[in-house]
């Protein structure tokens, strides 16, 4: 530490202009250090850290020579003294330059002053001459005492202690697997993963698509776009899993045959990027980045046929209901919109609720499997919350302060329980009791934030893919082995509604 | 009001639209930016969109003030600039101002037939700024201390000061970065936006 000591003084005498350390304070800094109320006494040498109790507590300079030019300098309640305790209300700069212009000559040359006006405007940004400014007396009013600036809180959040309740299942908290997903896009307006009822997992990485099949391990490359610089925005999986719905940047869907990997469709309709896809059996919707939102029949030729115009800006998220009754959609408008599925008597669509209670993008959308009309919203940065709605009457029926930028929700269908992913700074996922909505786990692990959440057919992994360019799924939906024969007995085939081959 | 949906604009609500915005304006920016507790702040609907203002009656009062004035000196057409200047408690330094420039078409009359703009054109522009407001939290810099927020307004040279109002100055940013937000217009009157906050000096 020593030679730092030598640096720091060597420094301060060759620069003229930083106060000496070493110096006795001056007698107007004393007058003020006395007068001043709280900072503690100047009987402390420069050269020792000094604890200010006035000021929030930071931590003592580990650079003394920094700390003792600190101390030499004006202290927080600028320059009072005894006759004007407090002269922060004062505007000393202009009160200085009003007093020093007295002393300028009167007479100036025409073009002298015409420059001295361009210089005013340019640094006042007005013109001096023709404006003043004004500012409504008395201080303006301050938020209460110990008020501390809630962003600060929320961005620096630390992990909340786990519930004193012990959770009735064991949720565990490291991630099953790890998947690399390299050069996949970090952009949060895009849909990139999907999983399939065969148990295939379909990620999107920039402009190719890989399918994993869980069972196996095994990695198919399904699709790689022709022409540089176009990428994929959205991946979505039908139904039955045999077909692919791709959304690209080049505003084109596309849907793909898995078992021959051969494109079978190329539909375009749209005049911006496709970030957002949702089936309804036989219908694939596709939002835009113009904020329409496309209904294409897949069966036909003329597969575009409808239109929903709803938001102004990119439509992120997208879901049919699971009874196929609404759409719901979401926008970087903040903007909830709920779309019927039959057109109203105009022929037109028109949304049947629109929620504006979120503050920020909308990406996050689900419909709750076990009760009829419940949906789920997330907000993104500005927001941070989550909402339950009832789309019939319209209310919310609950909401949640998460902290986090929210990027994708997840009912359970296994448990009443939902999870949620997250953004900065924990990059975590959250699972929910509903209704209750209180955390039952929280599973980090993600090193940058994440952008997409998908779960497996059979209701017990959920796959998380993240900036960090990994996949990590995540065993959190287990189920016991009892019920779990139960519920087996309860499904049944389902019928497939497409035939097998589409023109 | 919906019959004021088909009346084209007047000077005089011109003003009113302006001072409006501005006082849901300043509510956003307090809210987002933390200045007070969001505790205090309560949801309305306007403009089609789910804001947040204050509940806090000083607050309020202050606020009431200030949009009263500014709907007068608009309606007058003598007023510039609007400035929200958030400045740190201890030590005063300006770490973010955000600036509304007013352009007033000094032509429009009050005996002036009403302008060919509908009110929902507006209520659209106006509504696009106020989700920038929102939406600028994203890249603001935190605020790391307490800060207090002051209000500045440009009017003409020639005004008489009114009781309460004292002359200022500009609260410039020592080191600034900007960003120009949209802008809108009610055909009288048109606003530009733009925030500028204090560039993160290197550690």
């Amino acid at each position: 530490m020593a030679q730092f000591l030598f640096e720091a003084d060597l420094h301060g005498l060759l620069k003229l202009d930083t106060p000496i350390p070493n110096a006795p304070p001056a007698r107007w800094q004393r007058k003020a250090k006395e007068s001043g109320p709280g900072p503690s006494p100047v009987g402390v040498s420069p050269m020792k850290p000094a604890n200010r109790s006035h000021s929030s507590s930071k931590t003592p300079s580990k650079t003394p020579g920094k700390s003792g030019s600190k101390i030499q300098s004006t202290p927080s309640k600028a320059g009072g003294d005894r006759y004007i305790p407090n002269r922060s209300a004062m505007q000393m700069e202009m009160a200085n330059f009003l007093l020093t212009k007295e002393n300028d000559p009167a007479e100036e040359s025409p073009t002298k002053k015409e420059q001295q006006k361009a210089w005013a405007v340019n640094l006042n940004g007005f013109d001096v001459e023709e404006a003043k400014i004004l500012r409504l007396s008395g201080k303006p009013q301050n938020a209460p005492e110990g008020y501390q600036n809630n962003l600060k809180v929320l961005y620096s959040q630390k992990m909340t202690p786990g519930s004193s309740r012990k959770n009735s299942r064991y949720i565990p908290s490291m991630p099953d697997r790890i998947l690399d997903a390299p050069e996949i896009r970090n952009d949060y307006y895009l849909n990139l993963i999907d999983w399939s009822s065969q148990n295939f997992l379909a990620v999107a990485l920039d402009n190719s698509v890989y399918l994993w099949n869980h069972a196996t391990g095994e990695i198919i490359q399904l699709l790689q776009m022709e022409y540089p610089d176009v990428y994929i925005s959205s991946v979505s999986w039908i139904k039955e899993g045999n077909y692919l719905a791709v959304g690209t940047s080049s505003a084109e869907v596309q849907l793909w045959d898995i078992q021959q990997q051969k494109r079978l469709r190329n539909m375009t309709s749209h005049c911006a990027r496709v970030g957002t896809l949702s089936w309804n059996s036989y219908i694939l919707s596709s939002g835009a980045r113009t904020g329409h939102i496309h209904h294409h029949d897949v069966r036909v030729a003329e597969h575009h046929v409808a239109t929903l115009a709803g938001h102004t800006q990119e439509v992120c998220g997208l879901k049919w209901s699971l009874d196929g009754r609404y759409l719901a959609s979401g926008g970087n408008d903040n903007l909830v919109n709920v779309w019927p599925c039959t057109q109203g008597g105009g022929g037109d669509f028109a949304p049947v609720q629109t929620f504006t209670q979120h503050q920020g993008a909308v990406k996050a959308v689900a419909w709750c499997p076990w009760q009829m009309n419940v949906l789920a919203t997330g907000g993104g940065t500005s927001d941070r919350h989550i909402r339950i709605w009832n789309v019939c009457s319209g209310t919310c029926l609950s909401a949640v302060d998460t902290h986090s930028q929210v990027c994708s929700i997840l009912w359970s269908t296994n448990y009443k329980e939902f999870i949620s992913g997250h953004g900065f700074a924990q990059n975590q996922l959250v699972l929910w009791k509903y209704p209750t909505m209180t955390k039952v786990a929280e599973l980090q692990g993600h090193t940058a934030r994440i952008l997409n959440l998908t779960m497996s057919p059979d209701g017990t992994t959920v796959a998380s893919a993240a900036a960090d360019e990994t996949l990590r799924l995540w065993r959190c939906f287990e189920m016991d082995p009892i019920k779990k024969k139960e519920k087996e007995k309860a499904n049944c085939a389902k019928s497939s509604i497409i035939h097998q081959s589409i023109r | 009001q919906l019959g004021r949906e088909h009346q084209g604009i007047t000077l005089r609500g011109s003003a009113e639209l302006v001072a409006e915005f501005f006082s849901y304006g300043i509510n956003s920016i307090l809210y987002q930016r933390g200045i007070y507790p969001p505790e205090t702040f309560t949801r309305v609907q306007k403009y089609g969109l789910t804001l947040l203002v204050t509940t806090d009656p000083e607050l309020t009062n202050y606020l009431n003030n200030v949009t009263e004035q500014m709907k007068e000196w608009l309606y007058e057409c003598i007023v510039q600039r609007l400035v929200v200047v958030i400045s740190s408690i201890e030590g005063g330094e300006v770490l973010e101002r955000w600036q509304f420039d007013i352009e007033c078409d000094k032509t429009a009359k009050d005996d002036d037939g009403p302008r060919d703009k509908s009110q929902k054109a507006i209520q659209d522009e106006i509504r696009s700024v106020i989700r920038q407001i929102t939406a600028t939290v994203t890249f603001l810099p935190l605020l790391e201390t307490a800060c207090a927020f002051d209000l500045l307004i440009y009017t003409d040279k020639d005004l008489a000061v009114p009781e309460k109002w004292e002359e200022s100055g500009p609260q410039f940013i020592a080191n600034s970065e900007e960003v120009q937000l949209r802008s809108f217009t009610t055909t009288i009157h048109k606003v530009n936006t733009t925030v500028a906050y204090k560039k993160d000096s290197v550690p």
